[in-house]
């Protein structure tokens, strides 16, 4: 293999200056500089769980205050759910890729594109100020009537900061439907779009569809909070559980927001990975819209013992059944794309197969959270906590992580370390299920969620918990470590390093300005390895 | 390492075996299949791992049986875990009838229990074995949860609301109470613990200790002292409704419609006597919203339940 030099002309050298970044109207660099917050986020809410773990070492609630541990767990989630899962993989990676994967130049509206980022900076720098101008103690969920009532913190601002940055989400979903629906490459039908792509369009639907009723909840607390409307305070004539609907109906298809575009990722890496078509195409595509639309109707399993009525409960029990099918049809569907392979132990697809493990294990705890008869006993314990972070950072974030080394080639035109890459990705596994599995027994053994101090029973469980995030939180670092010396001595990528196929690998590493000298032409069916025009070529000597 | 770290929780309940049947099946299940997809990944990865750098991989697009397979093999299966988690909780939404009644206030940061007899409690709650308990459960200030996870139970406790809770304990030992639902700065230290006793320990305890008054005879002298009984005359003769009997009654409005009185129908008519006015009478009953709390307002509810139910009751509803 002959060394690659990087292209004379691409995204990254078509201007320097900071006003070349700030004012651009390029996707791919628009997608750097939500790279460059998300990651901020990432580690900051990391920075809080950490502090969390450690208090929760000894049963005593002994290192940081009850008060100050509250903060701790509200800015967690805060920070993890709303700026850095919701927006990372689809701001990141689909802000780079649906443009050079539908063949366009960029996406249909670059000047909103670059409106998305500040609206989203903007909410995350208001929110950061609410947390550390004192912080809030709501937890992430807001629950009425404590939220509007009895908490004397942050609450208004942090509630403005989350409002604010949820027009980002919306602006983001209606440019990539448009982008997907209008700027398609001749031949580039619906039934030869990338798996990425038809994740990213059901994603955007959810997108636009849930957050304004999100946005419309944040300003009924702060309407109740500021003013004493009687929302959902029982005082004012109000309903608490009112509240819980309503959050919930934006919330839980959020979490098919976080967790629909990893799939979509894990596709793409399944097929390079094995060189092979996806198995079951159209059932992946359609299984991504069935969950983006059953995802709407299952926000009552979250209230199983919040006082909804008996009846309301079984429907929401079985509609959450249906809409774990589709799930398990895609990891079916992944797992047969491997057979008869040629399957790779890359990086990418070492967090592939990171990531249908532990969604496996995540779907299937799910199992028991949607029994109605089993849910009373073990919802708002640790059992939840662990089944959530089995498919938030088992799923979206191994997901993530193993998307940015499958296309961080393309992204820097550089090749980072891949035996550093493979470590890490096996100490994140590793250090991630010593974190989150005890968390499952602790859970069944009765444990609450959001304790500060609990009985002492419960203590090695949780000291090994403690243990294994420290070990998940030097599996983070490393690639931060890497991936930059990379960007600077890291060996030029090809065009395709991967020998893998799809519009983003046949244009240079980087991609120039414009994504393609001319627009490409689509003759070949999604994943057409046996008609590939690129000769694959191999990544590791 | 392991001496004093259980792995699984005591099962102290009627309902507790049943939920760990399921939960068991579930584990069952889960084993067996994450054994199966990690086991195929990681058979596939070896077996069919690249040999040389320009292989490709066998250019399979799917089978329309294996795909009708795996969706409709795991849909059969979630029916039957439906179907089982639901017969649970309909047993464990259904209070029986003949039940041992207790009443709770949950407040920021503790857990206020009063007995029928009078007995009230702080953070510790002693039941019987072998007795149907009822909570009848309602929260002072934000959204609390009793959960005890030796009964498998739980159940967010509203404000402003009667939440109903029962189990029927099977073994004497104490258990942990917790408060499951985030509460604000001391909620890890909104516990507790269920005590649960051998009936003739448990009468035992109940006889002994202070005795004060019970709580249908407490609520007897705030009826007099709030001067409830100057219009709810037990003569059938006042300017407001026949109180006798109206638990379970069905109740004709003013507006026409009909509700069945409960515990929460009380709560609002002596909270808000406007909202639902008993045809026939007057709206003419004053608020006792901030003068009476939520654990007076179960003495007047228990007290209301325990007049016997007299000739005069059909009077309540009569025109």
């Amino acid at each position: 293999m002959t060394t690659s030099h990087l292209p004379a002309h691409h995204y990254l050298n078509d201007g320097y200056g900071i006003r070349s970044w700030l004012l651009t109207r390029d996707h791919k660099r628009i997608a750097l500089l939500y790279l460059a917050g998300v990651t901020f986020f990432f580690f900051i809410g990391g920075a809080f769980a950490v502090l969390m773990r450690l208090e929760l070492a000894t049963p005593a609630g002994d290192l940081v205050s009850d008060e100050t541990y509250n903060k701790l767990f509200t800015m967690h989630g805060v920070i993890m759910v709303f700026f850095f899962l919701i927006p990372a993989i689809p701001a990141v990676l689909g802000n780079f890729l649906i443009p050079i994967m539908v063949g366009a130049r960029d996406l249909a509206f670059p000047k909103v594109n670059l409106a998305s980022w500040y609206i989203y900076m903007l909410g995350g720098l208001f929110t950061l100020y609410a947390l550390f101008s004192g912080g809030v103690d709501t937890g992430w969920t807001f629950y009425t009537p404590f939220s509007t009532v009895s908490s004397t913190t942050n609450v208004i601002p942090t509630a403005l900061g989350i409002f604010i940055t949820g027009f980002s989400s919306i602006l983001t979903g209606l440019n990539f439907i448009v982008t997907i629906h209008r700027m398609r490459a001749p031949g580039l039908t619906w039934s030869r779009l990338p798996l990425f792509l038809w994740s990213m369009y059901a994603t955007s639907l959810i997108n636009v569809l849930g957050t304004p009723v999100l946005a419309i909840t944040l300003l009924l607390i702060a309407a109740e909070r500021a003013f004493h409307f009687g929302f959902f305070d029982p005082a004012l004539g109000g309903d608490p559980v009112l509240f819980q609907h309503l959050f919930w109906f934006y919330s839980h298809p959020a979490v098919y927001v976080m967790v629909l575009p990893a799939m979509g990722v894990v596709s793409e890496l399944v097929a390079a990975g094995c060189r092979k078509p996806v198995f079951g195409y159209t059932f992946v595509a359609i299984a991504s819209l069935s969950i983006a639309i059953l995802g709407f109707l299952v926000w009552g399993h979250h209230m199983f013992v919040a006082g909804e009525s008996v009846y309301a409960a079984l429907i929401f029990s079985i509609l959450s059944y249906l809409v774990a099918i589709p799930s398990a049809i895609k990891v079916f569907n992944w797992t047969a794309t491997m057979y008869r392979g040629a399957v790779s132990w890359e990086t990418p697809m070492l967090y592939a197969y990171g990531f249908i493990g532990l969604f496996t294990i995540g779907g299937l705890t799910g199992l028991f959270l949607a029994a109605v008869g089993l849910n009373v006993h073990v919802t708002d314990t640790y059992f939840i906590i662990a089944h959530f972070h089995y498919i938030m950072v088992g799923g979206t974030i191994m997901a993530y992580l193993g998307g940015l080394h499958f296309w961080w080639p393309k992204i820097s035109g550089r090749l980072y370390n891949e035996w550093l890459a493979r470590l890490s990705a096996g100490i994140i596994f590793a250090g991630f299920n010593l974190t989150f599995f005890p968390q499952f027994v602790l859970g069944y053994l009765g444990m609450p969620r959001r304790y500060h101090a609990y009985p002492p029973e419960f203590q090695v469980l949780n000291v090994l918990s403690s243990a294994g995030a420290s070990i998940l939180g030097i599996g983070y670092l490393i690639p931060i470590a890497y991936l930059m010396w990379s960007l600077r001595y890291g060996r030029a990528a090809s065009a395709n390093p991967w020998g893998a196929v799809g519009l983003e690998w046949s244009t240079t590493s980087p991609p120039p300005t414009e994504n393609f000298a001319e627009t490409p032409t689509v003759t070949w069916k999604p994943y057409d390895y046996e008609h590939a025009v690129s000769a694959p070529e191999g990544h590791v000597a | 390492m392991w001496s004093g770290t259980p792995l699984f929780p005591e099962a102290a309940s009627t309902m507790a075996t049943r939920v760990d049947a399921l939960y068991f099946f579930l584990l069952g299940l889960g084993v067996f299949f994450s054994v199966l997809i990690a086991g195929l990944i990681v058979y596939y990865a070896v077996k069919f791992h690249r040999k040389t750098p320009r292989a490709i991989g066998a250019q399979l697009r799917g089978n329309l049986v294996v795909e009708l397979v795996w969706t409709v093999v795991p849909l059969l299966i979630t029916i039957v875990i439906f179907v089982w988690g639901a017969e649970l909780f309909y047993a464990m939404s259904r209070p029986p009838g003949d039940s041992l009644d207790i009443y709770v206030v949950a407040k920021q940061w503790m857990w206020k229990f009063q007995h029928l007899d009078g007995q009230r409690e702080i953070n510790e709650l002693h039941v019987p074995t072998g007795r149907d308990v009822r909570l009848i459960a309602t929260s002072e200030d934000v959204i609390h949860d009793w959960f005890v996870p030796a009964f498998r139970v739980k159940s967010d406790v509203l404000p402003g609301r009667y939440v109903n809770i029962w189990f029927r304990a099977t073994k004497p030992g104490q258990y942990h109470l917790f408060c499951a639902e985030y509460c604000g700065t001391k909620h890890s230290g909104m516990v507790g613990q269920v005590v649960v006793m051998e009936p003739h320990d448990y009468q035992n305890w109940l006889s002994g200790g202070e005795t004060g008054r019970t709580l249908a005879s407490a609520g007897e002298r705030l009826f007099v002292d709030l001067a409830c009984n100057t219009c709810h005359r037990l003569d059938a003769q006042g300017r407001g409704p026949l109180l006798n009997g109206l638990i379970g009654k069905t109740v004709r409005l003013q507006s026409g419609q009909s509700i069945i009185a409960d515990e929460a129908y009380i709560r609002e008519s002596i909270l808000n006597p406007s909202a639902k006015i008993t045809a026939g009478y007057q709206p003419i009953m004053p608020t006792f919203q901030g003068l009476v709390t939520e654990e007076q307002l179960l003495q007047l509810i228990e007290y209301v339940k325990s007049l016997p139910t007299g000739d005069g009751a059909s009077a309540a509803t009569k025109p």
